[in-house]
C-alpha cells in the first residue's frame, strides 16, 4: 500500500513537471543563444488560452496545440524584436512581456472560463513500457504530450552538444564576436532561439490547460515560468538535469496535494506555498555552490550585441 | 553599422528634449496598439478610451479615485525605483505590499480599544518593517551569494499571498463574516484618516514625503551618491571602498519597506480590515510606473497618477464590457512601448547630429 502511494506520487511528479519542463527547455535553448527571456509566465499563459480557445472551437487538441505553438513562437518573437534589433534590456523586455501576456490571457479567455473541452488528452499507456514494475506506472502511463518531452530532451542535447547548428547556437551564448568573425549569423540565430524557446512555453502552457487540468483559469501557471526560469540555473544549462529539475519540482507539488487528499492538519495554503519555497531554496543552494562546479552561464547571457 | 557606437555617445549627451517627450510618445503608442486590440475583438477604441477617461478624470469623484489608486502603485513605485538604482530588480513589491497589509492587521487586531494616536503610528512601523524583512529575505543571498533577486523576490510574491490567503480563511477569519474571506473590521481608530472628505487619505502625504526624501538623499547624502555608483560603475565602487553587500541589503529593505507601508495604507485606510482583495497587481504596475518614470522619485510619483487614472478608467470601461484584463494587457504594451522609444531615440538623436551639429552643441550650452 504505502508501495503504490509511492508510486502514484512519483507519476503525478512526471505530469506535474512536464508543463515547467517544456517551459524550462524552451528558456534553456534561449538562454544558451545568450538571450534572457524573463517572459516565460506570460508566454505559457498566451500559450495556455490560446491552445484552450483554439481547442473549444475546433475540437482538435492538434489545433490548439498548433495554436500554442504559434501564439508562444509570436511572443517570443516580440522579446526577440526588442532585445536582438532594438537591444533594449532583457530584462525589462521580459518583464514586459510577462505582464502583456498575463494581461493578454486574461483578455482572451474571459469569455472561456467554466468552459469545459470536449476533448483532452487522455491516459494513453505505451503498451508493453507500461507494464513495468513501478518504472511502467511512473514513466509510460500518461498523455502522448508527456512521451513528447521524452523525445524532446535527448533530441535538445544532441543538438547542442553533439551538432554543427547546436554548437552555433551555443557559441552566439558565449562569444558572440567570435561566432560573427567566423561566419556564424549571431542574429538568425539568436531570433530563431528566443521564438522556439516561446514556442515551447507556449507548449508547456497548452499542457496545462489541454492536459493537466483541462480548463482555462485566469493565471493558471500560477508562476510556473518562473520556476522554469530558476530550473535553468539549477540545471546548469543541460536539457537532462532541467528534466530532472522539472520532476523534483513535480514531486514537491504531487507530494502536497497528496499530503491535503489524506487528510493532514496542514493547512492547504502551507502546502500551496512549498514549491515556491522549494525552488527558492534549491536557487539559493545551487548559486552557493556553483563557483566550485566547472559548468556556469553561457558567457554572453543578457549582454545585446553589437556588430563592431 | 560603425555609426552605432557614436549614437550611445551621443544620446547621453544630446537628448534631454528626447527624454522628456519620450514617456508621452511611448503612452500614445501604447494606446494606438491597444486600440488595435479593442477593435479587433469588436469595441470601438475611442469609446472605450472615452468611458476611461471619463471615469478617471472627468470630474471631482473620478480625479479623487484616481488619486486614491495612485497611492499604493505610487509607494510601491518608489521602492521599485529606489532598488533598480542601485541594478536590483525588485519585482517583489506585490509580496512586500501584502506583508506589510498583514503586519498592519495585525496590529489593529490585536489592539482594538487603543486610541488612534498608538495604533496607528505601530502600523505604520509595523507594516514597513514587515515589507522590510520580505525584501531582507531575497536581498541577503543576493548581496552576500550573488543569488538572482529577479526570481526570489517574484516567487516570494506568491508565498505572501498564500500566507494572506490562509489568515483570511482560517484563524483570522470574521465568524460574522458569512463564509467571506475577511477578518473582522479594525476599529475607527486603526482607520488612517481620509483628506478633503474624499477617500484620498494620509498615505498620499506619506507617498509624496518618500518621494521628497528619496530625491534629497539621493541627491545630497554620502549614502545617496554610494547609491548612485554602485548603481552606474559597481567595480569603481569596490575601488573607492564602498560597501556594495551592505548597500544592496540596505536598499532592497528600504524598498521593501515602501511597499510594506503602501500595503499598511491600503488596508488601514480602503479596507479597513484583512481581506485577499487589497490589489490588483499594485506590485506589478509599479515596475511600469518605476521605468516610464526613468527612475526619478517626483516622475514616478506622476506616472503613478496616470496608472490609477489607467485603472480607475478600466473600472469604468467594464460597463460596456471590456474585461478588466484589458488594462493589464495596456500596462504590459506601456512598458514595451517605453523601451522601444528609448532605444529609437539613440537612433534618432544620429540623425539629428548629422543635420544640425551645431545648433545641438549651441543649445546645451545656453
Amino acid at each position: 500500500m504505502a508501495d503504490s502511494m509511492f508510486v502514484s506520487i512519483l507519476s503525478a511528479a512526471v505530469s506535474s513537471g512536464t508543463p515547467v519542463l517544456y517551459a524550462a527547455l524552451g528558456e534553456l535553448v534561449c538562454e544558451r543563444s545568450g538571450v534572457l527571456n524573463l517572459g516565460v509566465e506570460g508566454m505559457m499563459l498566451v500559450g495556455a488560452v490560446s491552445g484552450f480557445l483554439t481547442a473549444v472551437r475546433t475540437g482538435s487538441l492538434a489545433a490548439g496545440v498548433l495554436a500554442a505553438l504559434v501564439a508562444g513562437g509570436l511572443m517570443g518573437l516580440i522579446h526577440a524584436f526588442m532585445t536582438i534589433t532594438l537591444r533594449v534590456n532583457q530584462v525589462v523586455s521580459g518583464l514586459a512581456l510577462t505582464l502583456f501576456g498575463t494581461g493578454l490571457s486574461g483578455y482572451l479567455g474571459k469569455s472561456m472560463i467554466g468552459v469545459p473541452l470536449a476533448v483532452t488528452f487522455n491516459q494513453t499507456p505505451i503498451p508493453g513500457l507500461s507494464g513495468i514494475p513501478v518504472i511502467g506506472t511512473v514513466l509510460f502511463k500518461h498523455d502522448l504530450l508527456v512521451y513528447l518531452t521524452y523525445i524532446v530532451v535527448p533530441f535538445l542535447w544532441f543538438y547542442l552538444y553533439r551538432t554543427r547548428p547546436g554548437l552555433h547556437l551555443r557559441s552566439v551564448g558565449e562569444s558572440p564576436e567570435t561566432a560573427d568573425a567566423l561566419g556564424v549569423n549571431v542574429f538568425s540565430i539568436r531570433y530563431a532561439s528566443v521564438t522556439a524557446g516561446g514556442m515551447l512555453a507556449g507548449l508547456g502552457g497548452a499542457y496545462l490547460s489541454l492536459a493537466y487540468a483541462p480548463s482555462w483559469l485566469e493565471n493558471m501557471t500560477a508562476g510556473r515560468g518562473w520556476i522554469a526560469v530558476a530550473l535553468v540555473i539549477f540545471a546548469v544549462w543541460d536539457p537532462f538535469r532541467a528534466m530532472l529539475g522539472a520532476y523534483l519540482f513535480g514531486g514537491i507539488d504531487a507530494l502536497g496535494f497528496r499530503i491535503q487528499v489524506l487528510g493532514a492538519k496542514i493547512p492547504s495554503f502551507f502546502l500551496k506555498m512549498m514549491p515556491y519555497v522549494f525552488t527558492i531554496a534549491v536557487l539559493i543552494i545551487v548559486t552557493a555552490t556553483a563557483s566550485r562546479r566547472s559548468s556556469r552561464a553561457p558567457e554572453a547571457l543578457g549582454l545585446p550585441y553589437e556588430r563592431e | 553599422m560603425d555609426t552605432l557606437r557614436l549614437v550611445l555617445e551621443k544620446r547621453e549627451a544630446a537628448s534631454p528634449f528626447y527624454r522628456f517627450l519620450s514617456p508621452l510618445l511611448a503612452i500614445v503608442m501604447a494606446l494606438v496598439l491597444g486600440a488595435v486590440f479593442l477593435a479587433a475583438s469588436g469595441f470601438s477604441p475611442l469609446k472605450v478610451y472615452y468611458y476611461m477617461w471619463w471615469g478617471a478624470f472627468s470630474d471631482w469623484y473620478g480625479i479623487s479615485e484616481t488619486l486614491v489608486t495612485s497611492i499604493p502603485i505610487m509607494l510601491c513605485a518608489l521602492g521599485v525605483a529606489l532598488a533598480a538604482k542601485m541594478l536590483l530588480w525588485n519585482v517583489g513589491a506585490e509580496g512586500q505590499f501584502h506583508m506589510g497589509a498583514f503586519a498592519a492587521a495585525w496590529v489593529a487586531l490585536s489592539m482594538p480599544s487603543a486610541p488612534a494616536w498608538q495604533v496607528l503610528p505601530l502600523m505604520v512601523l509595523a507594516g514597513m518593517a514587515a515589507g522590510a524583512v520580505w525584501a531582507l529575505l531575497p536581498a541577503v543571498p543576493r548581496a552576500y551569494l550573488g543569488v538572482n533577486e529577479i526570481i526570489t523576490t517574484l516567487l516570494l510574491n506568491y508565498v505572501a499571498i498564500y500566507w494572506v490567503e490562509y489568515l483570511v480563511h482560517g484563524p483570522w477569519r470574521d465568524p460574522v463574516s458569512l463564509n467571506f474571506p475577511l477578518s473582522a473590521p479594525f476599529s475607527s481608530a486603526a482607520r488612517l484618516p481620509s483628506l478633503f472628505g474624499t477617500r484620498i487619505h494620509l498615505g498620499l502625504v506619506f507617498a509624496l514625503v518618500a518621494a521628497g526624501l528619496i530625491r534629497l538623499v539621493l541627491g545630497r547624502s554620502k549614502w545617496g551618491y554610494e547609491v548612485t555608483v554602485i548603481g552606474e560603475n559597481p567595480r569603481a565602487a569596490r575601488y573607492a571602498g564602498m560597501n556594495i553587500e551592505r548597500n544592496i541589503v540596505l536598499t532592497m529593505c528600504l524598498a521593501g519597506a515602501l511597499a510594506g507601508l503602501g500595503g499598511m495604507a491600503e488596508v488601514s485606510a480602503i479596507a479597513g480590515r484583512m481581506t485577499r482583495q487589497l490589489s490588483p497587481g499594485y506590485g506589478y504596475s509599479a515596475i511600469i510606473v518605476a521605468w516610464l518614470g526613468k527612475l526619478d522619485p517626483w516622475a514616478v510619483a506622476l506616472v503613478s497618477v496616470l496608472f490609477g487614472g489607467l485603472l480607475v478608467g478600466g473600472y469604468s470601461a467594464q460597463v460596456i464590457g471590456v474585461s478588466a484584463a484589458s488594462v493589464n494587457m495596456l500596462q504590459g504594451l506601456m512598458l514595451f512601448c517605453v523601451l522601444a522609444t528609448e532605444a529609437l531615440g539613440r537612433y534618432r538623436v544620429r540623425v539629428v547630429h548629422a543635420v544640425r551639429a551645431s545648433g545641438e552643441e549651441a543649445g546645451i550650452d545656453g
